[in-house]
C-alpha cells in the first residue's frame, strides 16, 4: 500500500503515544465550569447570562458575536457565579462565565446524560435534513475545528462566493507526538463518526470524502475502513508519519497533490478539512441535538497516559491530581503552550495535558551556524532561519517580503534546529507585526 | 617609456576631467545650510534616543533653528544650561521641561508572584508576550527579559537578578523614553524626577479585581481606593482596579504609602525617618 504525504520539509519527532489503546474515560462532571468567551477563532461570543441566572446543562450561555464566531453552552447545570477574566490556554485574559452546581443540578445533569444516550432523531428524519438544515444545526451547538485550530464550523461549510467545495478531507492524523484522543474516538465510536462525516459532506454539497489517517494508528484505520465500507463515497487513507500533516495545507497537499496557494483559503483547491473530533461533535448535535459540551483529551505524565472526556470549562485543577510536574502543557508538545494557572479552563480545542518532565525543558542554545536544517524542515518552504533574524532586527518590511505571513507556526524548525535555537519564538513576534500592519493595509484601502 | 608616458596622460585627462564635472556640480547643486544645525547638533548628546520625538539628534537641530517658538521642542538627555545654550545659537527663549525619570510599575518579585513553569525560550519580553502569558499569571506585570535593559542607549537600565526586575540606574536615566516604548506590556512610565529625585508612585500594572489580583501577586495593587480617601491633594485616581498617582498634582506627603495594604506604593529617594529610639535600643543589644 502506498502512504500519502506532503512534499516539502516535515519532521518525525518521537511518537511517545502511550496513551494508545487506553479507552475513553468519562471524567464526572466539574462542580465548577469556567467558560472563557473567545474558544474559538474569530470574533469572541457575547454572554447573555449574567450573575445570579440559573442555568441548565446544554444552555446557551453565550451568543456568536458575529459571522465568524460560536455559541458556547455549558456542560453543567447551576447558578451563575460571576462574568469575570479568565485566563485561556492560549495565555490570554478574556472575559468568562463562572457556572457552579448544587446537589439537585448534578441530579438533574445525571438524568440529562442518561436522557442524551438515546437519538433524538431517527435515520429518517436525519436523511430528510437539507444541507442547510444542517449548517444551521452545526451553528446552533456551537460546533468548531476541534482538532486545536477552532476555527468555527458553519463557517467552512459555508463557503465564500465563486469557490466551490468537491471534497471533504477529514483529519484523523493526530501527527502530535503523545496525543491519541482522536485515535481512540475512532476506534471507539467508528460508526457514528461516519455518519458525522456523511452529514458533514450533504452540508458541503460533496459526495467524495476521505478520512485521512496516519499509519501509526492500524486500530483506527481497520475500524474506520469497516465502518466505511457499508457506505458509499468514502475512503479511508493511510498517511506515512510526519509532523505536520494535520495542518491544514499540507494535509491537502497530500490527500490531493495540489498546493493551496500563498495566501489563498483551503477551499481554493476544492477541499475541506475537518477533524475526526468535529465530524463526532455533528454527529451528536444532528442526532442528539446535544451541543458542544465536552470534548476527549488526552493526559501523559511521562510514565503512562490517560484518554479522558472532559466537560469544556473543567479547570486544570479538577483534572490533575498530582503535583509532580514541572510544567504543563495544554496541547501538543510541538505546538501546546504553558499554562501559567491551574484555573485555566479546557476549552473546545485542547487536545492534551502534558505532565511529562521530558517536554519541560529546553536544551541551551548556540549560535547559529547556517546549515539549514529548519529550512529543510519547514513544510511552507520558507527560510526559517532568515525569518527569525528579521523579526529579531525588526526588518518588518524585509520579513513580509520573505513570506512571515505564510508561517503556520508548527515548530519544525525549532525542532529541527541542532543549535536548539528558538526560532518560531521571534518568527511568532514577526509573524504578529506583519499580520497588523497587512490588516491595517487592508482597512485603509477599504475605507 | 612610451606606455608610461601614455598612462600618464589618459589619467591625468580624467582626473581632470572629473573634476570639472565634480566642482560644476558641487557649485550648481550647492545646498545652502544653516550653519546654527551644526552648532546646535554639536551641543546635543548624539545617542539618537528618540526622546525629543524626533528620528535623531540632527533632526531635532533642524527642527530647533527652523521653529518659531522653541515651545515642545526639548531634549530630555541635556541639561537645563545646555537647553539655554541652544536658545541662544536661536535666538529663542529656551523651553526647559522638568526632568522625567523612567519607574518601573510592577515589584512583582520572584518570592511574590507564584509561578507554574519557567520560561526557556528566546530571552526576549516581545516573545514571552506574543505568547499571551508569563511566568507568572499576572497579565500585566513584568516579564523580566531585559527588552527594556537593551533597549536603554544610555545603560541607565539593569537587571536585578534577585528580584527578576529591571532597575533605573538613576544618574545615568535621562527620561528618553526609548524603555517606555520597547516595553510589551507598558509596565515602564515617565514621571518628573522631583525634588532631589523624591517622588511617589504605585508600583504596579495589575488591573485585576482585588481578590484575583491579591492570587497573582502578593505585592499587587488591589484598587481599595485606601490612597484615593487618605490624599488631600486630589493626586490620586483609581480606574480599572489600579491606582494612579497623578505626578503634578501629588506634593509628596507620603500618606497613600503609608495606608496601602499591599506597599505597593512607593516612595523612594526620601530622607529615612529617625528610628523610633527603642528599636534603636533592641538593634544595640542584639549585635
Amino acid at each position: 500500500m502506498k502512504l500519502h504525504t506532503f512534499k516539502t520539509g516535515g519532521v518525525h519527532p518521537a511518537e511517545n503515544k502511550i496513551a494508545a489503546g487506553k479507552p475513553i474515560v468519562t471524567l464526572p462532571l466539574p462542580e465548577e465550569v469556567v467558560l472563557p468567551v473567545a474558544q474559538h477563532i474569530g470574533a469572541p461570543a457575547k454572554p447573555i447570562v449574567k450573575k445570579g441566572d440559573k442555568v441548565k446543562r446544554g444552555d446557551r450561555v453565550a451568543e456568536a458575536g458575529g459571522f465568524v464566531s460560536a455559541h458556547i453552552h455549558t456542560p453543567i447545570s447551576g447558578t451563575v457565579v460571576k462574568v469575570d477574566v479568565a485566563r485561556t490556554p492560549q495565555g490570554m485574559p478574556v472575559e468568562a462565565i463562572y457556572i457552579k452546581s448544587d446537589e439537585d443540578d448534578r441530579k438533574a445533569d445525571a438524568e440529562a446524560i442518561e436522557a442524551a444516550r438515546t437519538p433524538l432523531r431517527s435515520e429518517a428524519e436525519v436523511a430528510a435534513l437539507d444541507a442547510k438544515a444542517i449548517i444551521e444545526m452545526v451553528k446552533e451547538a456551537g460546533i468548531v475545528g476541534l482538532g486545536g485550530a477552532t476555527f468555527p464550523t458553519h463557517v467552512k461549510l459555508s463557503p465564500p462566493p465563486g469557490s466551490k467545495a468537491d471534497l471533504v478531507i477529514i483529519n484523523a492524523v493526530e501527527c502530535e507526538p503523545c496525543l491519541s484522543c482522536d485515535d481512540m474516538l475512532m476506534r471507539e465510536n467508528a460508526a457514528d463518526i461516519v455518519k458525522g462525516v456523511r452529514l458533514l459532506m450533504k452540508a458541503a454539497g460533496v459526495d467524495r470524502g476521505v478520512i485521512a489517517i496516519e499509519n501509526n494508528k492500524p486500530e483506527a484505520i481497520a475500524a474506520m475502513t469497516e465502518a466505511v465500507a457499508q457506505v458509499g463515497g468514502l475512503e479511508v487513507m493511510a498517511m506515512k508519519v510526519k509532523y505536520p500533516q494535520g495542518g491544514e495545507k499540507q494535509l491537502i497537499e497530500a490527500v490531493t497533490g495540489k498546493e493551496v496557494p500563498s495566501g489563498a483559503l483551503p477551499i481554493a483547491t476544492g477541499a475541506i478539512v475537518q477533524n475526526v473530533a468535529t465530524a463526532y461533535a455533528v454527529y451528536r448535535a444532528v442526532y442528539h441535538g446535544e451541543p458542544v459540551l465536552d470534548r476527549v483529551l488526552t493526559l501523559h505524565d511521562g510514565k503512562e497516559g490517560k484518554n479522558l472526556r472532559v466537560a469544556i470549562g473543567t479547570i486544570l485543577a479538577d483534572i490533575v491530581d498530582t503535583d509532580d510536574y514541572e510544567k504543563i502543557i495544554l496541547g501538543g508538545p510541538m505546538m501546546g503552550r504553558t499554562a501559567s494557572t491551574l484555573v485555566t479552563p479546557m476549552i473546545k480545542g485542547t487536545s492534551g495535558i502534558l505532565l511529562d518532565k521530558k517536554y519541560a525543558h529546553r536544551r541551551p542554545m548556540d549560535p547559529c551556524i547556517r546549515c539549514g536544517a529548519c529550512v529543510t524542515a519547514c513544510p511552507m518552504g520558507l527560510e526559517p532561519f532568515l525569518l527569525s533574524t528579521l523579526s529579531r532586527l525588526k526588518e518588518y518590511d524585509e520579513a513580509e517580503n520573505e513570506k512571515i505571513a505564510n508561517c503556520i507556526e508548527c515548530g519544525s524548525c525549532s525542532y529541527a534546529c541542532p543549535a536548539s535555537r528558538p526560532i518560531l519564538d521571534f518568527i511568532r513576534v514577526g509573524k504578529g507585526k506583519v499580520m497588523a500592519a497587512m490588516r491595517a493595509r487592508a482597512a485603509a484601502a477599504k475605507s | 617609456m612610451n606606455v608610461i608616458l601614455l598612462s600618464i596622460i589618459v589619467l591625468g585627462t580624467i582626473g581632470i576631467v572629473g573634476a570639472a564635472v565634480l566642482y560644476v556640480v558641487a557649485r550648481r547643486f550647492h545646498v545652502q545650510e544653516d550653519p546654527r544645525i551644526d552648532e546646535v547638533e554639536a551641543l546635543l548628546p548624539g545617542a539618537n534616543c528618540g526622546g525629543c520625538g524626533r528620528s535623531g539628534c540632527r533632526d531635532f537641530a533642524v527642527a530647533c533653528v527652523n521653529a518659531d517658538t522653541l515651545d515642545g521642542l526639548s531634549c530630555p538627555s541635556s541639561s537645563a544650561e545646555t537647553l539655554k545654550k541652544i536658545g541662544e545659537i536661536v535666538g529663542l527663549a529656551a523651553a526647559v521641561a522638568k526632568p522625567k525619570i523612567a519607574v518601573i510599575k510592577c515589584n512583582g518579585t520572584c518570592d511574590l508572584r507564584p509561578s507554574m513553569a519557567r520560561f526557556e525560550g528566546a530571552p526576549s519580553c516581545a516573545v514571552l508576550s506574543s505568547l499571551g502569558t508569563g511566568e507568572s499569571p499576572c497579565p500585566n506585570g513584568c516579564l523580566g527579559c531585559g527588552d527594556c535593559v537593551a533597549a536603554c542607549p544610555y545603560g541607565a537600565m539593569r537587571m536585578n537578578r534577585e528580584t527578576g526586575l529591571p532597575e533605573v540606574v538613576e544618574d545615568k536615566c535621562v527620561g528618553c523614553g526609548v524603555c517606555v516604548k520597547s516595553c510589551p506590556r507598558s509596565i515602564i512610565e515617565l514621571r518628573n524626577k522631583g525634588p532631589r529625585g523624591m517622588r511617589v508612585y504605585v508600583a504596579c500594572s495589575n488591573k485585576e479585581k482585588g481578590a484575583q489580583a491579591m492570587k497573582e501577586c502578593k505585592a499587587a495593587c488591589i484598587g481599595c481606593s485606601k490612597c484615593v480617601k487618605v490624599c488631600t491633594h486630589d493626586a490620586i485616581s483609581v480606574s480599572s482596579n489600579l491606582s494612579y498617582i497623578d505626578f503634578e498634582k501629588c506634593k509628596l506627603c507620603r500618606k497613600c504609602v503609608d495606608v496601602c495594604p499591599t506597599h505597593a506604593i512607593h516612595a523612594v529617594n526620601f530622607p529615612v525617618k529617625k528610628a523610633e529610639p527603642e528599636a534603636v535600643k533592641a538593634e544595640a543589644i542584639d549585635a
